[in-house]
């Protein structure tokens, strides 16, 4: 039956019940439950956003917290993946992949290839993206675009509650390394959830909005923000077909292409930086394999090619909003040859 | 030199055992040596010999519940894990047949099925690992121990601080092995590294740290039982320094214009397996016709994988897009 919960509820959800299923799940990150070693609670956080609260007392020993040391204990997650775990590690912000990104891209992603097939990994690595919390430079980027270009890594960033849980239940289960993307702006936002345990498969993207008239391609919390702008465009009448990526390795080609065949124009929304990201994958995808069906040039919505700025006159300039998203899609239905 | 330590009593079996894995190593190396200079062998190729006594003085202390991760000089570890030399010789030669289907190469010669997590093309790459291979035996409760070996380069790594520190917090069955051999590449660990021994570092980590004549198989293997013995009984991660040196260059095809006579001598004087072989048939133990039978029958088999690696079929096409993911 489903209920109203919080994305963060629908993510701790999914570690409870995969944690009860599967005695392998484990979970370690840097005060992933807080309070290791000093005098109070030894519950304290649950995660600096509290998706891992509770889950230490219900799971003795099998919560653990971790020095900041994000190479050793991103590699020891990757570690005990290859030696029969489920470990679910964090790495709280994904702007750390800095002092880790070694254990991440050079081993986990490569084992499975250039050990002859012969190794299996499955670890998740959760971690927060995106701008909006006045977070600055240092702990609001989106980096998804760098993992997907990794073969051996699966890269997946839900938008809803609906989709954290199932994706994280999918995640825990799937056999090769997932890189789990978690909006920090999204984890208050509540939606339908059941309480029963399912997966979302990974490489099926949503149509979260049917229209005939322009293709939006999106993903993350861009996807809300997409909703807002297809929202605004009705009164103008124009009908945008809205569709989440939900993941972008293994990527959806077929649903982005038919919506494209059917629709003749395309809007990337992206968060991240505009080169080598999202959107000008998906363009370039579109662009070579339905340029046939295109009736107007690809719009790309993305953030400007600068660090995340702190103030928040200038942040509130970076993130892609709505009226952005509604610019690109009028461009596109009022291009003439 | 001489041997200090008072050694464990061994069967004949496993002194015998011992030598042919260290005799299997040497001419697999010296093998592997000669071939590439060919220009048959593709690649970068970092090779092992006299370093044999500490892969084989640590490896044969463990067991199958147990698990290593080597380096890119990783020929000698993969050998005393007992993975298949066939396999690894073709592999070498990026054969089909190899232990990666040729897919991986020298430095990535791995079997998992052989608790050998990989050598490592990233200095400092196998200790995090290691880290959570032991956390998960710990978890599962057998007694499993895992051991990272790592050079004096990788000494200096982060992650290799990072994950000693880590082993202690979590008190963890796992083992750092620091093979200083004197040179990371062309750099002497002299200058890298700025305590006066690697192991010296233990204590800031909160665990023992041992200094070992690394080409003293015995005084190896006496030391990392000990060690293993207590990280398989709770008592947590201990750090080994061998100091010893490399026969070879840091890779095939290196000048060592960097270096001074120190491998005449060695091979002369320290040399692991004449050492080894000079002790057991001192005190009876093996009779010199014991280790050259050893020696020929290894001589047959090295000479057997590589006629057999340069014969087997290489990978096709098909194999390019395969084992990216299990399933995508």
């Amino acid at each position: 039956m489903a209920r109203n919960i919080t994305y963060r509820e629908a993510l701790n959800e999914a570690l409870t019940q995969e944690m009860e299923r599967d005695e392998t799940v484990i979970v370690m990150g840097e005060d992933n439950a807080g309070g290791a070693g000093a005098p109070g609670d030894d519950d304290a956080w649950g995660g600096v956003l509290g998706v891992t609260k509770g889950l230490y007392h219900k799971f003795p020993g099998r919560v653990l917290d971790t020095p900041i040391s994000e190479s050793a204990f991103i590699g020891a997650a990757i570690g005990a993946a290859t030696a029969g775990m489920r470990p679910v590690a964090e790495l709280m912000f994904v702007d750390f992949m800095g002092v880790c990104f070694d254990q991440i891209y050079n081993q986990a992603a490569k084992f499975r290839y250039m050990f002859g097939g012969k190794a299996v990994t499955p670890v998740v690595i959760r971690t927060m993206y995106g701008a909006g919390l006045r977070a600055a430079a240092q702990h609001s980027q989106c980096l998804y675009p760098l993992f997907t270009h990794i073969p051996g890594l699966k890269v997946v960033m839900p938008s809803t509650p609906y989709d954290a849980k199932g994706m994280m239940i999918q995640a825990i289960r799937d056999n090769d390394p997932v890189m789990f993307f978690e909006h920090k702006a999204l984890y208050d936002s509540s939606g339908p959830v059941p309480e029963e345990s399912y997966v979302v498969p990974f490489g099926e993207a949503s149509v979260v909005r049917e229209g005939g008239d322009v293709t939006i391609v999106t993903l993350g919390r861009m996807v809300h923000t997409s909703l807002e702008a297809a929202g605004q465009l009705v009164a103008d009448g124009v009908q945008c077909e809205v569709i989440d990526l939900r993941t972008t390795s293994p990527l959806d080609e077929d649903t982005v292409l038919e919506s494209v065949e059917g629709t003749g124009r395309l809007v990337v929304v992206d968060e991240a930086h505009p080169r080598c990201n999202i959107a000008t994958d998906i363009s370039a995808l579109v662009a070579r394999k339905a340029f046939g069906s295109l009736r107007a040039p690809i719009e790309m919505v993305t953030a400007p090619h600068t660090p995340v700025p702190f103030s928040n006159a200038l942040e509130d300039m970076y993130i892609p909003d709505a009226q952005r998203v509604v610019n690109a899609v009028k461009t596109v239905t009022g291009w003439t040859r | 030199m001489t041997d200090t330590v008072e050694r464990k009593t061994l069967t004949r079996e496993h002194l015998l055992d011992v030598y042919r894995t260290m005799r299997t190593i040497r001419e697999f190396e010296e093998r592997v040596h000669a071939e590439f200079a060919t220009g048959e062998i593709p690649g970068f190729v970092h090779l092992y010999a006299g370093e044999e006594a500490s892969a084989v003085g640590v490896c044969s202390n463990l067991d199958g519940r147990d698990t290593i991760a080597s380096t890119h000089r990783g020929h000698g570890h993969c050998i005393a894990r007992g993975v298949d030399v066939g396999e690894m010789m073709a592999e070498i030669y990026g054969r089909k047949t190899g232990s990666c289907h040729g897919k991986g190469g020298s430095m990535h010669i791995a079997d998992l099925s052989k608790g050998m997590l990989g050598a490592n093309g990233i200095v400092g790459g196998g200790p995090p690992l290691i880290c959570g291979t032991a956390l998960a035996a710990k978890l599962k409760g057998n007694g499993g121990v895992s051991v990272a070996f790592f050079g004096d380069g990788g000494s200096n790594q982060g992650t290799t601080l990072e994950s000693m520190n880590l082993a202690s917090v979590w008190n963890l069955p796992a083992i750092f092995v620091a093979e200083n051999n004197g040179y990371a590449e062309s750099t002497s660990s002299t200058w890298s590294v700025a305590s006066d021994n690697i192991a010296d570092r233990a204590a800031g980590f909160g665990m023992p740290g041992v200094i070992l004549d690394g080409f003293d198989f015995f005084a190896v293997h006496e030391a990392a039982s000990e060690a293993i013995a207590r990280a398989r009984e709770g008592g947590g991660p201990t750090l080994i320094e061998m100091k010893f040196t490399r026969y070879f260059g840091h890779f095939e095809g290196d000048q060592q214009t960097y270096r001074a006579s120190e491998v005449e001598h060695a091979r002369a004087e320290l040399d692991c397996l004449k050492r080894f072989a000079d002790r057991v048939t001192e005190t009876g133990e093996l009779a010199r016709p014991d280790l050259d039978a050893v020696d020929a029958e290894v001589g047959v088999l090295i000479d057997r994988v590589v006629a057999e690696a340069k014969a087997a079929p290489l990978p096709t096409e098909a194999d390019l897009l395969t084992d990216v993911y299990v399933r995508y």
